[in-house]
């Protein structure tokens, strides 16, 4: 019914449909939240020696049902599938033809090269900007607002951000009107002829980056700004009657403070810079020399249908995070024993 | 109190001396740069307002900075987005938004409830493995969700069989809002339980001992006591979630399976870029609209989110 009222586009069925998305939305929510108060109450009430282990399968049940599904299970079956030929159904074993091809072939080479640029400049440059607006902002009035424009793009999403940047990156011949308001400005300064920004390579690259340090500064800037914040006053005040100012306050009290924190920051994301797959999705389709990985993979498992070769890259893009991962847990592990 | 003070005069001390003019002159020049890169930062998204509100015949023509030589401005692109459509698209973007808004409440709802409770369960009701169970938790934030999509849309599509026994059913969800809010819901408990975790586990001993002597449960202390505390950790993963689940294109695609009943904004921008072509007066319209509502929430919730996050992980 739902389905049929979808289809006469007046406005008002649109309207009746929505508020019946809706209403079953808040019922959904509603059901939810009264099954779940069911089961605490009853699950309350139980008492012996079955109550231990019957608190933690409540508490702890779903979550491991949902990674398990969600996660572990699929993570799993790509390891065993990055072993397999291409096809779809029943695909024959093929050892590690599949990783041998993702470091040989001359493209993928391009898109491993690419991926090991984006790792290192994105991160280190989205973490710079953030630690100095976030040390520079600290004695300043307009805090809130400049934060909060900082931080904007990281609410908007990426199909969002690749139309914004179209009016950045666009290229036309430099005899007409200019809409793409990079051309225009180094226009404005001299340089003629402008390059085609986009197809470029491999400067291209570098333009990608710069739309995710542009959403992930914003990340940086308020996480590190709040461990700024975090230090105790006393130890500013301290350093200062040492003599200590500036730049030299900065290198040697605040940076060596927050150093965790900053580590955090930084894994994170280069975690997040690892997986991206839209920003190169949607701006170059990983054409002109410009693919990653987690673009490639896509390409490789749902254009392609090569699933084999999708589930090696895959692994590979696992692979890679592990350092950082395990970079975290000690750090995690020293932080919790001395708690 | 004394001590306070004289810590707050020692720096007076040295005022008029050279520091403090290098000091000034530097806090001006990082002030200035901080206000050049807020302007370089929000530039680009001003360019795409003013687009919006360009008629669609200048646009074509012009960089938008030009609208400050020939001021021109129109509502029509709003109207034509959010209610007409045209140029072969029927109807207006505003059943997409009520899309948007159906899978990411129920969806951040879902994974804030589910992860809060592991979050307690494993910082306060500890059993042995229970620190094995934590760090694994935090090391699945690593596997890139596009590896999960295609097992789990066979999942759900087919059900799970070992040999023709079936142990999973065939839900039957495809194209329904459930099976967005599931895949949402799986790939956000990794943070989700790391962040509130750090949270919950800083809550003072004595006061859940104290519970636990009176004779309260773990899921009474859960409910009345745990939850109200820990409120703005809450509020600040909500907004993680919210702007997450809202601004996904992967996840809504894959398991939406791009039908209209459950197609979300991000998901129908990106089919009017195809449509509308070169007519960016109405996408950028659309994207304004659909980035509204996180915004709105951003800015409404954000004092809690400085707060949330800096109890937990960060630390100086």
């Amino acid at each position: 019914m739902l389905a049929t009222a979808h289809q006469a586009v007046t406005t008002a069925s649109t309207l009746t449909n929505s508020a019946g998305k809706i209403g079953q939305v808040i019922a959904v929510v509603a059901v939810f939240m009264a099954i779940l108060l069911i089961v605490f109450f009853a699950a309350g009430r139980a008492t012996g020696r079955f109550q231990r282990p019957l608190t933690i399968t409540i508490f702890l049940g779903p979550a491991l049902v949902l990674l398990l599904v969600g996660l572990v299970i699929p993570a799993i079956r790509t390891f065993y599938l990055s072993l397999h030929g291409a096809a779809v159904k029943n695909p024959s074993y093929v050892g590690f033809k599949n990783y041998r091809w993702a470091f040989t072939d001359g493209a993928e080479q391009q898109v491993l090269l690419n991926t090991l640029l984006w790792l290192i400049v994105a991160p280190v440059v989205a973490t710079a900007i953030g630690l100095l607006i976030a040390l520079g902002v600290d004695r300043m009035k307009s805090q809130a607002v400049v934060k909060s424009l900082i931080f904007m793009p990281m609410a908007i999403s990426f199909v969002g951000a690749s139309i914004i940047w179209k009016f950045v990156y666009d290229y036309r011949d430099p005899a007409e009107a200019q809409d793409g308001l990079l051309s225009q400005v180094v226009m404005a300064l001299g340089w003629r002829h402008p390059p085609n920004w986009i197809s470029s390579h491999p400067l291209n690259n570098f333009l990608l980056m710069v739309i995710m340090i542009w959403v992930e500064t914003g990340f940086a800037m308020v996480i590190l700004s709040a461990a700024i914040k975090a230090i105790p006053d006393d130890v500013i005040e301290a350093a200062r009657v040492d003599g200590a100012y500036g730049f030299r306050l900065f290198r040697s009290v605040q940076i060596p403070m927050i150093r965790s924190t900053l580590v955090v920051v930084l894994t994170t994301v280069m975690i997040a810079t690892l997986k991206i797959f839209d920003i190169v999705r949607t701006v170059t389709g990983g054409n002109f020399g410009t693919n990653t990985l987690s673009n490639d993979m896509y390409s490789k498992t749902f254009v392609e249908f090569n699933i084999g070769r999708g589930a090696a890259l895959a692994v590979i893009i696992f692979v890679a995070v592990v350092p950082l991962l395990v970079y975290n847990i000690v750090q995690l592990r020293k932080e919790r024993a001395t708690r | 109190m004394s001590a306070t003070l004289e810590v707050e005069a020692a720096p007076a001390v040295r005022k008029g001396g050279k520091t403090e003019i290098r000091r000034a002159f530097s806090s001006r020049v990082a002030s200035f740069a901080i206000i050049l890169l807020t302007i370089l930062w929000t530039v680009p998204t001003f360019g795409l307002l003013v687009t919006s509100v360009r008629p669609g015949a200048d646009v074509s023509k012009s960089g938008w900075w030009t609208i400050f030589e020939h001021p021109h401005f129109t509502w029509d692109n709003y109207h034509q987005v959010l209610f007409v459509g045209g140029f072969g698209v029927t109807g207006g973007i505003i059943p997409y938004l009520v899309n948007s808004l159906a899978i990411t409440i129920p969806a951040t709802l879902f994974s804030l409830v589910f992860a809060s409770m592991a979050a307690y369960c494993l910082a306060w009701v500890k059993f042995k493995g229970s620190d094995v169970v934590f760090f694994t938790i935090f090391a699945l934030q690593v596997i890139p969700l596009q590896l999960s999509l295609v097992p789990l849309l066979r999942l759900f599509n087919d059900g799970a069989h070992i040999g023709s026994v079936p142990i999973f059913p065939d839900l039957n969800l495809g194209g329904t809002l459930y099976q967005v809010w599931i895949p949402h819901t799986m790939f956000a408990m990794p943070l989700a339980i790391f962040l509130l975790h750090n949270f919950i586990a800083q809550l003072p001993r004595d006061l859940m001992e104290a519970a636990r002597v009176d004779g309260a449960n773990h899921f009474r202390i859960f409910r009345t006591i745990v939850l109200p505390l820990i409120t703005p950790a809450l509020a600040s993963f909500a907004i993680f979630e919210f702007l997450w689940v809202w601004n996904d294109l992967l996840v809504a695609l894959t398991f939406g399976g791009g039908s209209p009943k459950a197609l979300p904004i991000t998901g129908r921008l990106a089919q009017l870029v195809g449509q509308y072509g070169s007519r960016w007066q109405l996408l950028t319209a659309g994207a304004f609209v659909a980035m509204i509502i996180p915004l709105i929430v951003f800015f409404a919730l954000q004092r809690y989110f400085v707060r949330g996050l800096l109890a937990g992980s960060v630390k100086g």
